[in-house]
């Protein structure tokens, strides 16, 4: 698929991601719009199939920042592994599947998160066993920035570069807020880019992350770099897609009011409009 | 006296299934040592993963090496294991439903000097507590092997609490009624039962065959399973019993007593005397001084047992 219609895909699937979240009473809408280009990013990448979701070999992907599974729902539905519609009606419902933090007994998610700081450290065991299996998987995580506050991020960090897993690639959704606020007030982030390369890690920062273009170039170059980890900082816009909701710490897990929801839906179809006549 | 610690067995049967299975992987928290495990991480490198001293990152790594189909076997002393890395025990390995095995060393007061930080006197409460997980203490090195080998070969989480040091033999090599998830039974008695895990258990079938010296009809069981509970063989052996007493290395609350007394009350309601450690820090000493400080020896359980039909 071509790096335009991903990008146009991001705003079809923001508005996927906006009638999950209405129709369950609420999500992380916030992280969900700052996240988006990521994941298909990511989805157009990996090496994962839903008619082989069982393969040794395919690509393993863990969303430590688990809230904003809406998202990766709307992908692993565009993807084929689960039923958009279903989704849409099911999700945080009674004894509903779709639950509002991943889990792995539904098809194309590995592990079950939603307790911030356990993905990376996850991940590192996935890298090390394709190492003692042989197996040339990659190893994808994605978290937030408000999460590298965890104290077990950086064990995983360190181990991950301790044994050098040039198979493991972070991606950091560097929207800057937070639940209580901006990330550099509740607790400071700054010079990541310094803090992963002590950890022996090679770090790629993208400027936009919310331009696929972007996103892919920086995946490519994970995947070439070798004998090491690699984190991509994606700097991207929390809320992303709608002016209504963009840098606003209040959307972390607002739920739209009804005539909220057309607004945003509007800026979504516009947006996905100029990116078509582009 | 046995000079083996179980920990030491534990290490065997890994190396002889790691020798035939790849998937047998070992990691520790700098805990190579104290876990016995320096041996097979000496003789299949590339099977053991040392993670450093950082059990969160023990249990999260041992599960994305699970998820990927090898058995890992994460071996760091019960107290970090079953508190610090608590959540990632819940989340990773029983809530994720992957196959890891969880082995607290050093368990209950192993450390004796050491303090409160070391001790683990919660682990039965705690990793019961978690849907998912299984909770096993044996008692001594026959039943210790018997279970890793079921253990090497079985699929689902599990947090198993071995002691440091050498404990006396309960069973023989040739004589081990192991079954899995099944308590066993090593007296039987039709006035008192007493029911120990883990360490307990060798006092609780001393106490047993002191208190028949005295007449007095005790039957003894070994409860090393402690998730799942084995309720029917408790209810089985406590069924003539009018006393049922507790004897364990944890915490009042919400161990082997708590357990013992939530089955007998709901099926069969007899009196059940726990006898544990304190819900304070334990008195400092060896594991010999401190099980007899807190009369958990044959002789203070006999005693106890004595006191109690009297009353």
């Amino acid at each position: 698929m071509s790096i335009n219609k991903l990008a146009v895909k991001a705003y079809e699937l923001r508005q996927d991601v906006l009638d999950i979240i209405v129709s369950g009473g609420g999500g992380h809408i916030g992280g969900d719009m700052s996240c988006m280009e990521i994941m298909l990013a990511l989805y157009s990448r990996m090496n994962v199939s839903p008619k082989r979701p069982d393969d040794a070999n395919r690509d393993r992907f863990v969303l430590s920042k688990g809230h904003c599974v809406e998202t990766l729902y709307a992908v692993l539905a565009d993807k084929g592994f689960l039923n958009l519609e279903q989704v849409k009606r099911e999700f945080s419902k009674f004894g509903s599947e779709y639950i509002g933090h991943p889990h792995n007994t539904l098809p194309g998610i590995e592990m079950n998160s939603g307790s911030l700081g356990h993905g990376l450290a996850v991940c590192v065991g996935m890298a090390l066993a394709g190492r003692i299996t042989k197996r040339n998987y990659r190893v994808y995580t994605l978290m937030g920035d408000g999460e590298l506050a965890e104290g077990s991020v950086w064990e995983a960090a360190m181990a991950a570069g301790h044994y050098k897993l040039g198979s493991l690639c972070a991606v950091i959704d560097r929207n800057g807020l937070q639940i209580s606020g901006s990330t550099e007030d509740v607790m400071s982030q700054e010079n990541l880019r310094a803090r992963f390369s002590a950890f022996g890690w090679r770090v790629i920062d993208v400027p936009d992350g919310n331009d696929v273009d972007m996103l892919l170039k920086a995946l490519s170059s994970a995947k070439r770099t070798k004998g090491k980890p690699t984190v991509i900082i994606a700097h991207t816009v929390k809320g992303k897609g709608s002016p209504l909701m963009e840098n606003k710490a209040s959307w972390h897990h607002h739920l739209p009011t009804a005539e909220e929801y057309e607004i945003i839906r509007g800026d979504f179809a516009a947006r996905r409009e100029a990116l078509l006549n582009e | 006296m046995n000079k083996i610690p179980n920990r030491a067995v534990m290490c065997e049967v890994l190396k002889n299934a790691a020798a035939h299975d790849k998937s047998i992987t070992v990691l520790c928290s700098d805990s190579r040592g104290s876990g016995s495990m320096t041996s097979f991480a000496d003789t299949y490198p590339e099977q053991f993963i040392e993670v450093g001293i950082a059990e969160q990152n023990l249990v999260s790594i041992a599960a994305g090496l699970a998820s990927c189909g090898l058995r890992p076997f994460a071996v760091s002393p019960a107290s970090f294991i079953s508190t610090r890395a608590y959540e990632q025990c819940k989340v990773d390995c029983a809530y994720s439903n992957t196959n890891v095995k969880l082995v607290g060393i050093s368990g209950g007061i192993s450390y004796g000097a050491l303090g409160m930080t070391h001790h683990s006197a919660q682990d039965i409460a705690a990793m019961c507590a978690i849907p998912g997980m299984r909770v096993y203490l044996p008692s001594d090195r026959h039943q210790t092997k018997k279970l890793f080998e079921e253990l090497v070969q079985d699929v689902g989480t599990a947090y198993i609490r071995l002691g440091r040091n050498p404990v006396e033999d309960v069973y023989t090599e040739d004589d081990v009624p192991f079954m899995m998830n099944k308590a066993s039974v090593l007296s039987e008695g039709t006035d008192v039962l007493l029911v120990g895990c883990g360490e307990t258990v060798k006092p609780v079938k001393d106490a047993a065959a002191l208190l028949r010296d005295k007449g007095i009809s005790a039957g003894a069981l070994d409860m090393y399973c402690l998730k799942p509970f084995d309720a029917e063989g408790l209810l089985s052996a406590a069924k003539s019993c009018r006393l049922v007493l507790t004897a364990e290395e944890h915490s009042p609350f919400g161990g082997l007593g708590s357990m013992t007394a939530q089955v007998l009350s709901a099926h069969d309601p007899k009196r059940v005397v726990c006898m544990a450690l304190p819900d304070a820090p334990v008195i400092t000493g060896t594991t010999a001084q401190v099980f007899e400080y807190y009369h958990l020896t044959a002789q203070g359980i006999a005693e106890r047992v004595c006191k109690e039909l009297q009353g």
